[in-house]
């Protein structure tokens, strides 16, 4: 087998496996929850009975790994469980599939993480780039200075510095950032501006950094001397000789920092009410709703080890020495 | 024969430094030569290190003292006015600088104490203790730690012993990384090696031969692991799932007096007072950033182009 | 007679030449005022030790500075053009075009993500010097002509598939496609093996024969220069000792420190009567995981002797050295010391054991814990193995330190305090606190430089009388060889291929690898590399 297929699929397995655990790891949060959950969940006064019943219905009479089979299965057909909320001590039952209640954030969160991720992609890694080709510049030290200043912030300091200026004092954009399925894009795209604007802010730091150490790193690879001493020019030097090998750590900065943007959403989406999953997670937890927290943290963890995943078969695919084997 | 004697000795032969150097002079050289971000950065260490310390000293009111009169503007009874149940703000800030950066600087020790120790013994061992270390960490890496602290504090519940735990638990996998990366250097030396011809114990090897070693990278990491720690720290109890009240927190102070922030345009102060707290958080981080970007600097040996 | 010749004009002129490095947060002069004429088609050798800023100056000649470095004073005339005074881009029509480079680590200096025919002849497509067909049709010949193998296809092959002394030919190719007036070969045989250099050689040397190439050759080997030079620039610390034609300075050097680099070769030693074997080698197997590196090794070493163990990278020597202090244990076979046979592993060994056996690394930098003073050094085998403590301790540490021609002053010093040479004094010094009987020196004096070397060898001899210790030395230099050792063993592939008295090893007949190590040891004799290949062919 070709030595590329076969990192690949290595790398694939290893994925694969890290998944099967990390869903192992959330199932079990409800196994860790004290005995008299039900209770703390259906209220002080319901009865034994109906105790039970939720029990039953949660399956908790039946061993771990059936329960984390049928978990699973439903998982992957998109059946996330049912809410503990809207329930109560009388036994009646108003609360929601968890699916239904995460899908059409899922939507929100993913347009938001996609508006920033077109912005912040591409500035970031012409930042990068360019200082770093001109470090130790007035340019560079000042992007540094700034940089290293801005993923100091957290992201809801940021975040209410936009709003003081941009929404309070002087009210161009809304401060709060209220959408639903039925606002069209324009609209959409307005009221997002500045969650948007906020983790863009974040991640162009971070990622940026990132990118110009990565490409100083690679500058000072002994071939790019050698290149230079025969006779290329900046231009050639960074498009044939340091292109080529600089996809794999550019790959890993995007995945990580769009992984990182994952998290980044989570405080955003709260400051902003955006209502995405960040959110419905954040009050989940609050109300200690664990199978939403499960559904939420299992998307999350997905998209994490898939970005990650991506970025390292991006390397594996350009790197010379796999892809020409002795 | 002799000719040689005149040009080569072995005592004379010119070393890079002629005397010896004591720790506290080589500091002043040092420091003289840092920049300015640097100097800031361990000013303002400083001044956090000493309020914290003696809070009640400076605080002019009590960290959970209520006022009649709630969202009180900027006064000189109340220099930042009051919060939204009547509570100093001023106070208030000055006992979240001992309570938000104490529970920080404790998470730190603990995640440093469980990576450290665990990276320490995995770079030794280098058997199946380093292996099953290294894929443990490498899973518990592959969730994002704010949403695994989401999902163990909704099961645990928020309490501050229950956020260090888990916090310091979900930062040693970073730790542990390091410190088995920078260990894993350190005890390939030839050094290593002829304490373990010699005969020396295992103990003494940690000790002597490889702590002293590794410590310019921990000592960095420590500052950039303790932002870390921070500002997740700070994020949960931004979020309500972090430091509970009355507790005062930089992180629920910024969520207690958000609201504020819209009434900027009337009253400019009453608008920035949600921002204090949040500007003290941004203000220990960038300091410390700073002092860590100029330590690293120092140590790693890299000297910029000119 | 190529016309180029012909016109005796210089082709590099560089006069009073300034450059200065910054370190340490301030600049430190590096060259310091040196001039260099250059002739076309002429090769000049540049040596020194480092330090000597030989780099710099061969780098220089082709107007360039590494980074961290600057030009403070001086010019550096190409065809009377200052390349000193040009910038970068300017200076980027003369570098791949009129000059090329040659560096030392071929394998780094390739890009990894291009075809080796590709790099071989980017430059002279870049500069219309010939079109792609004509170049690659061009380069093909010049892999021919360094001997390379499969001189049509190797071309298309990536970096890292191919061995280092066939990348640093194929560098050379690279170098001579676009057909420059001038090459900078940067100690470009340093880091291949014996063998592997004198091909590499050859190659370099015929091919800039045949196309009358100017050349700067850079090295701290004066064997090796003295078959590529026609003249030879002695540099130290950044100025001109002294610039004399090849046979000239060979045979009769001016300078004083000149004629101590030369001398260094000179040390011999008197051979010690026979005594019983201290330690002996029985049949030893080892293997690193699956793979075996040591095939039924026997070695044995009498007691007040030396015995080099001799051979190139892989050849299992310095897994015999860690096969006898217990590091890897052995598959097979024994090893006996005054008689009784030692365990296997390390921690079965008695302190006693231990203490007897000492070692000494190449890296002095390495051996010694950056952050322990020379006393905490010296002062830890002392108080582990002879429980020394407190005053007594203390003299003893100074009675050591005397006794490696070092005083009292360097007690309290860091590693990062001394030079070089005093590093490797003190690592000497922790072996002898020990009180051993039996030193192993793994390549102690590879990474010094000659003069420095010879000091520590005169040292190990010294002691060696004056205490009677017995060493298992270690190296690939066949010239220590001759100046230390008692017994030879030379090692290839894991096996002993001979070993016996020095003078049986080193006169004929011999097995053919010896013969081959032997004969490939570069002489201070400049047609040796000719007379060699002549015997070859």
């Amino acid at each position: 087998m070709h030595p590329v297929l076969k990192t690949v699929l290595g790398r694939l397995g290893l994925g694969l496996a890290t998944l099967f655990i990390v869903s192992i790891i959330i199932f079990s949060a409800i196994e860790m929850l004290p005995g008299d959950f039900g209770q703390a969940i259906l209220g002080q006064a319901a009865t034994e009975e109906t105790v039970a019943a939720f029990r039953r219905e949660l399956g908790l009479d039946e061993p771990p790994y059936i329960r984390y089979l049928q978990w699973v299965g439903g998982a992957i057909q998109g059946d996330l469980g049912t809410s503990f909320s809207g329930r109560n001590a009388s036994g009646t039952d108003r609360s929601r599939e968890v699916i239904d209640l995460i899908a059409p954030r899922l939507w929100n969160t993913l347009f938001l993480a996609s508006v920033t991720a077109i912005i912040a992609v591409p500035v970031s890694l012409f930042l990068g780039i360019t200082s770093a080709l001109y470090r130790n510049s007035v340019y560079d030290r000042t992007i540094n200075t700034t940089t290293l200043t801005t993923i100091s912030f957290p992201e809801f300091f940021v975040a209410y510095i936009l709003i003081l200026l941009l929404a309070s004092l002087y009210p161009i954009f809304p401060s709060l950032a209220n959408v639903d399925a039925s606002t069209p894009l324009n609209e959409r795209l307005y009221r997002s501006a500045l969650p948007a604007f906020t983790l863009t802010l974040v991640i162009v730091a971070h990622m940026m950094r990132m990118t110009r150490a990565a490409i100083i790193n690679l500058l000072a690879s002994p071939y790019i001397q050698m290149a230079r001493l025969s006779g290329a020019s900046q231009t050639e030097v960074i498009l044939k000789h340091a292109l080529p090998n600089a996809w794999a750590p550019i790959a890993t900065v995007i995945a990580f920092n769009l992984a990182y943007l994952v998290v980044g959403v989570v405080v955003v989406e709260v400051v902003f009410v955006y209502p995405g999953v960040g959110q419905l997670m954040v009050d989940a937890v609050t109300s200690r709703d664990i199978p939403v927290v499960q559904g939420c943290a299992l998307i999350f963890a997905v998209t994490y080890i898939l970005l990650n995943l991506i970025a390292d078969i991006i390397g594996i695919i350009t790197n010379p020495r796999l892809l020409h084997p002795k | 024969m002799t000719q040689e004697k005149n040009i080569y000795s072995a005592a004379g032969e010119v070393g890079s430094i002629l005397e010896k150097r004591t720790f506290w002079t080589r500091a002043k050289i040092e420091l003289s030569k840092s920049p300015w971000t640097a100097r800031f950065g361990l000013l303002i260490i400083f001044i956090y290190a000493v309020l914290a310390i003696f809070a009640p000293i400076f605080a002019p009111y009590g960290e959970a003292e209520v006022f009649p009169e709630p969202y009180a503007p900027w006064s000189s009874e109340h220099i930042f006015g009051t919060d939204q149940i009547g509570r100093d703000i001023f106070s208030r800030m000055i006992y979240g600088a001992r309570n938000t950066v104490g529970i920080a600087v404790a998470t730190t020790f603990l995640a440093f104490l469980i990576g450290g120790a665990l990276g320490l013994a995995a770079a030794i061992n280098r058997s199946y203790i380093d292996q099953l270390l290294s894929r443990a960490v490498d899973v518990l890496m592959a969730i994002p730690s704010l949403i695994f602290a989401l999902v163990l504090l909704s099961i645990f519940g928020s309490t501050v012993i229950n956020l260090i735990i888990i916090i310091a638990v979900l930062d040693s996998t970073r730790v542990f990384r390091l410190t088995r990366a920078v260990a894993v250097n350190v005890v390939v030396m030839d050094y290593v090696e002829a304490a373990q011809l010699r005969g020396e114990g295992i103990g003494w090897i940690m000790r002597k031969e490889i702590l002293p070693n590794i410590m310019p990278p921990l000592i960095a990491e420590f500052g950039l692991r303790f932002c870390f720690v921070f500002l997740t720290i700070a994020a949960l109890s931004f979020l309500g799932v972090g430091i509970q009240p009355p507790t005062a927190d930089w992180g629920s102070m910024v969520r207690d007096n958000a609201s504020l922030i819209m009434f900027a345009q009337y009253d400019l102060k009453a608008g920035l007072t949600p921002l204090l707290p949040a500007a003290a958080i941004a203000l220990l981080t960038v300091a410390i950033n700073f002092v860590v970007d100029w330590f690293l600097h120092k140590t790693s040996g890299i000297r910029d182009e000119q | 007679m190529n016309s180029k010749a012909q016109k005796a004009d210089n082709l590099i002129q560089i006069n009073n030449l300034e450059i200065e490095g910054f370190s340490d947060e301030q600049w430190h002069p590096i060259i310091k005022g040196v001039n260099l004429t250059l002739k076309r088609g002429q090769v000049m050798g540049l040596i020194g030790e480092s330090g000597a800023g030989k780099s710099t100056l061969g780098l220089a000649a082709m107007g360039y500075t590494q980074p961290g470095c600057r030009i403070t004073g001086g010019e550096i005339l190409f065809e009377g053009t200052d390349l000193a005074s040009l910038r970068d881009s300017e200076k980027q029509k003369f570098w791949g075009n009129r000059m090329t480079y040659v560096a030392q680590s071929a394998a780094a200096s390739f890009n990894p993500a291009h075809r080796l025919i590709d790099q071989t002849t980017a430059s002279a497509i870049r500069f219309k010097i010939k079109n792609e067909s004509d170049a690659k049709k061009d380069a093909k010949e010049l892999y021919e002509a360094l001997n390379l193998p499969n001189p049509e296809s190797i071309g298309d092959r990536y970096p890292h598939q191919v061995s280092g002394g066939q990348l640093q030919r194929v560098m050379t190719a690279m170098a001579m496609s676009p057909r420059p007036d001038l090459i900078v070969f940067d100690e470009p045989t340093t880091a291949l093996d014996v063998t592997t250099q004198v091909e590499v050689l050859t190659a370099m040397k015929n091919i800039v024969k045949e196309f009358n190439t100017a050349a700067i050759y850079i090295t701290h080997d004066l064997a090796v220069v003295a078959q590529m030079a026609d003249v030879i620039k002695v540099l130290r610390y950044g100025n001109e000792i002294e610039e004399a034609e090849t046979r000239k300075m060979l045979t009769a050097p001016k300078e004083e420190y000149t004629k101590s680099l030369w001398s260094v070769r000179s040390l011999e030693k008197k051979p010690v009567e026979a005594q019983k074997p201290i330690l002996e080698i029985k049949n030893i197997d080892a293997a690193y995981g699956k793979f075996k590196v040591l095939h039924n090794v026997n070695i044995s070493v009498p007691r007040g002797s030396t015995v080099a163990v001799v051979g190139e990278s892989g050849s299992g020597k310095s897994t015999t050295a860690r096969v006898i202090t217990g590091l890897l244990p052995q598959l097979s076979g024994s090893i006996e010391f005054d008689g009784a046979v030692l365990p296997k592993r390390l921690e079965d060994r008695t302190k006693e054991q231990k203490r007897i056996i000492q070692m000494i690394y190449q890296m002095a930098d390495t051996a010694m814990n950056p952050r322990q003073t020379v006393r905490e050094i010296i002062g830890r085998p002392l108080e582990f193995y002879l429980d020394l403590k407190g005053k007594e301790k203390e003299d003893r540490i100074l009675e050591l330190l005397e006794m490696i021609e070092l005083d009292g002053q360097f007690i309290d010093r860091l590693p990062s305090e001394l030079s070089g040479g005093q590093k490797q004094r003190i690592c000497i010094a922790r072996a002898l606190a020990a009180d051993p009987e039996f030193i192993i020196c793994d390549e102690v004096t590879s990474a010094l430089d000659q003069i420095v070397q010879e000091g520590i060898l005169k040292l190990l001899m010294r002691l060696q009388k004056e205490l009677n210790l017995t060493y298992l030395f270690i190296t690939h230099d066949i010239s220590t060889v001759r100046a230390i050792s008692d017994h030879v063993v030379v090692m290839n592939l894991g096996e002993v291929v001979e070993q016996g008295i020095k003078s049986d090893v080193f006169s004929p007949p011999h097995p053919d690898y010896t013969e081959l190590l032997l004969s490939s040891v570069p002489e201070m004799d400049p047609d040796w590399l000719n007379n060699l290949n002549k015997k070859r062919d």
